[in-house]
């Protein structure tokens, strides 16, 4: 006989948060500040940077030198989890590609994200060409909170007065390392804009807060910050917000589904605990869900009840649909000029020094919307990886004589290649919009659940021919940049390999499941995030995206988050919620 | 100058250089705290990250005769200069030993290399890479080295010496003794201000602007 039940916690929590990223973590933030008990629910371990960063490690003090066996992004990077977690699956359909990043700790993926913060502009709420539904609201009626969370958070940048790139109320942007000042000039001489990066790093202390260093310049963002000095939800907001007393996380909780009662309002979710492996189910007045755009559309499709045979929230059926994830494509070399270049810390900050916001004319193209570039090279901390492939380089550049050298090679003319090239090499890549389609989904897969029971999502995506023209357009921008540039290049990704596209999902910005809009036969939650079938829902990640813009989606989760927090308050005290 | 001066002087605030102080306090302590009570996970790594490296570590890829021939080659690779140590003084087998295990995708291309290495010197010399001369070792190496120039039949040798010579680099210039050789000057609090001054200038950088 077992012993399994479901213990019923008797307390009955204001909110419910599940998820403690960018978006369960600002709502957390705003509601605990407020005097709101908030009870956070997240399916990973506790993780606070302060002690848990592997920030300033040398290469040798990983066993695998940094080299992404267990973490994705590196031995350092801070993210737990990644696109495969043992006993985690989901599945794909159709032959169709797509690949799922999760991030089980406390501030989720916000921990090691690159910290690029770019408001999304009027056209990404309100495209003016027909092709997407627009946002049941404006940038008009984001702005105050982008400012907010600006002033809040901190985020470098400059003022460029760009229809379509809003400025920020921006700490000044880092300088651009000496690579990146070949990129700025190649760019320019191939008619593309290029501006100072925009990033959540601290480049000065930020006024008032009292709480988080100013940035030391270790280039390490991705491990997230000991002293706090970029954003993760772990250490700017949830972790503050623990300190007013009126938020309790759970870690390692694992939601299941949303309970609702007979006339459909949520009150509150169950879950199963990873450390014990019991099952809970713990009672709010209202619920959120910040779980990711994946998870929570997952927890919704999961939550079936009389009331709700088609999943909580689902009446129109578009829970799952519109699935979209930015395009990514990508190019590097290096620059023959820079060999045996003068040694200097050039680490700077974790997030991008300079970056191409879209500046054409989508008339006179052959897709829609557009794409931004992101660039990065420089004298960087080696790592597992480094002058791999140094046989494709060394023999393209004379020697220390002017000679020639045969490609490949080793001993000490090797030795001695190796310093030669290092801080040579530079990347970039473009991201841009991919289009909201209702052909684009994931659901619950019929026959597939994953180690707690929970049924898991499949997903079924492809990239239509805009988005591969967008990839191809990057590609040859990319050849025009570097041969400007003076460095030495291969050839563009051809249409065998769709022009370098990623596989969706391997950029990590996945949004649009949950979508917002007004009218609830198309959309499932209303101008505020708040399910149009049960009125105490709300959803605060990247799920309501209506459509993304090429920017990365983190900064928008953010302001919209806040601003849905700020509408449960009001809704509070007028007793509706 | 004690560490919270020399942060300030570098230019970091009082606050960040408090911060930090705290936070690298805290980890020294928790590394003790760690060696006295073994089996606590260390500061941020995972339970299964740390069960997974104890096993890797207690577990042997490669027979001593393979670990010889890695060392021999490593050392061809990355020799001795008058900058830094070889190879094997940094190590370097270790961590291809290591490496393996930890990216099994190496496994069989590293194994079935060193046996493809040992048949072309036992037909060419009558002995194993390892036992064969200097001479011939070197004689050998080159007909792998040089991708472009290699003869055909020598492409299965060419893989496995790129494979080698990646893995020798990576092992070599992420230790202590490569970071140092390689010059990276980086991974300490600064504050970053820009290109130097005579850097830009060498590079005809001084006036480069965005617009």
């Amino acid at each position: 006989m077992s012993d399994l039940q479901i213990k019923k916690s008797t307390t009955t929590y204001d909110v419910v948060i599940v998820g403690s990223g960018a978006g369960g973590g600002m709502a957390g933030y705003v509601l605990a500040n407020a005097g709101v008990k908030v009870l956070m629910l997240e399916a990973g371990a506790y993780f606070d940077p302060a002690k848990d960063s592997q920030q300033l490690k040398w290469p040798w003090e990983s066993p695998r030198r940094g080299a992404g066996t267990t973490r994705p992004f590196g031995d350092f990077d801070a993210a737990f989890g990644g696109w495969e977690i043992d006993g985690e699956p989901y599945t794909t359909k159709d032959n169709t590609e797509f690949s799922w990043f999760r991030s089980r700790m406390l501030g989720g993926r916000t921990n090691h994200w690159g910290r690029i913060s770019l408001r999304m502009g009027p056209a990404d709420f309100q495209p003016k060409d027909g092709l997407t539904d627009s946002w049941p609201i404006t940038y008009d009626d984001v702005k105050p909170y982008y400012d907010k969370v600006d002033r809040l958070i901190g985020v470098y940048g400059t003022k460029e007065g760009l229809e379509n790139e809003p400025d920020g109320i921006f700490l000044p942007p880092p300088k651009p390392r000496l690579n990146e000042l070949f990129i700025v000039q190649g760019a320019k001489k191939a008619g593309v804009k290029i501006i100072p990066g925009r990033g959540a790093v601290l480049t000065e202390a930020l006024p008032g807060n009292k709480d988080r260093g100013a940035c030391f310049f270790c280039g390490q963002c991705g491990r997230s910050c000991k002293i706090y000095g970029d954003f993760s939800a772990s250490s700017c907001l949830v972790i503050p917000a623990l300190k007013t007393g009126n938020l309790k996380v759970i870690t390692n909780a694992m939601v299941r589904e949303v309970i609702t009662n007979k006339e459909g309002l949520a009150t509150g979710v169950s879950y199963v605990n990873k450390e014990d492996m019991q099952e809970y189910q713990v009672n709010a007045k209202t619920v959120i869900l910040g779980a990711s755009a994946g998870e929570s559309a997952r927890i919704l499709l999961n939550s079936r009840s009389a009331e709700h045979p088609g999943g909580l929230a689902n009446s129109s059926g578009v829970v799952g649909r519109y699935l979209h994830d930015s395009t990514g494509s990508s190019a590097g070399g290096f620059l023959p000029q820079l060999m045996d270049r003068k040694r200097y810390n050039e680490d700077g900050a974790g997030s991008v020094h300079i970056y191409s916001p879209w500046w054409l004319d989508n008339k006179k193209l052959d897709f829609p919307r557009g794409y931004h570039i992101e660039y990065g090279g420089g004298l960087h901390m080696p790592s597992y990886g480094f002058g791999h492939g140094i046989q494709n380089m060394n023999g393209m550049v004379p020697d220390r004589n002017g000679k020639t050298r045969e490609a490949g090679g080793y001993g000490a003319s090797l030795k001695d290649d190796y310093r030669r090239f290092y801080g040579t090499q530079f990347g970039m890549a473009g991201r841009g919009t991919a289009i909201a389609r209702y052909d684009n989904y994931c659901e619950i897969d019929p026959n597939v659940v994953d180690k707690y029971g929970i049924p898991v999502l499949r997903f079924h995506y492809k990239w239509a021919p805009d988005e591969i023209k967008q990839a191809k357009h990057m590609q040859e921008t990319f050849q025009e940049v570097m041969h400007n540039m003076g460095a030495i290049y291969g050839p563009p990704a051809g249409p065998e390999t769709n022009y370098g596209l990623e596989a969706p999902g391997k950029i990590i910005h996945e949004v649009g499941t949950i979508r917002m809009g007004n009218d609830p036969k198309k959309s499932a939650l209303n101008k505020w995030c708040q399910a149009h079938d049960c009125k105490n829902l709300f959803v605060v990640d990247a799920a309501p995206f209506v459509q993304q813009g090429d920017k990365n989606a983190t900064w928008t989760i953010l302001a919209m988050s806040m601003r849905t927090a700020e509408y449960i308050l009001q809704e509070r005290k007028k007793l509706n919620v | 100058m004690n560490r919270r001066d020399s942060l300030k002087a570098i230019g970091l605030g009082t606050l960040s250089a408090g911060l930090l102080l705290e936070a690298c306090k805290t980890e020294t302590k928790k590394t003790e705290e760690t060696t006295a009570a073994a089996g606590e996970t260390p500061a941020g790594r995972q339970p299964f990250e740390v069960e997974r490296d104890k096993k890797l570590n207690a577990d042997k890829f490669f027979t001593a005769e393979e670990m010889a021939t890695i060392t021999v080659l490593a050392d061809i690779i990355i020799p001795k200069d008058e900058k830094s140590g070889s190879a094997s003084d940094a190590k370097v087998p270790d961590f291809i030993e290591f490496i393996v295990k930890d990216i099994p995708d190496h496994q069989t291309p590293m194994r079935g290399g060193l046996r493809w290495l040992d048949l072309q010197c036992l037909n060419r010399f009558g002995k194993t890479f390892t036992d064969s001369s200097k001479a011939q070792q070197i004689e050998m190496v080159d007909l792998i080295a040089y991708p472009k120039k290699a003869k055909p039949e020598m492409a299965q040798g060419v893989a496995f010496f790129n494979r080698m010579r990646d893995l020798t680099a990576s092992g070599f210039f992420t230790s202590e003794m490569g970071v140092k050789d390689v010059g990276y000057a980086g991974n300490a609090p600064n504050k970053w201000t820009g290109v130097p001054a005579d850097v830009l200038k060498q590079y005809g950088m001084d006036n480069v602007s965005f617009s």
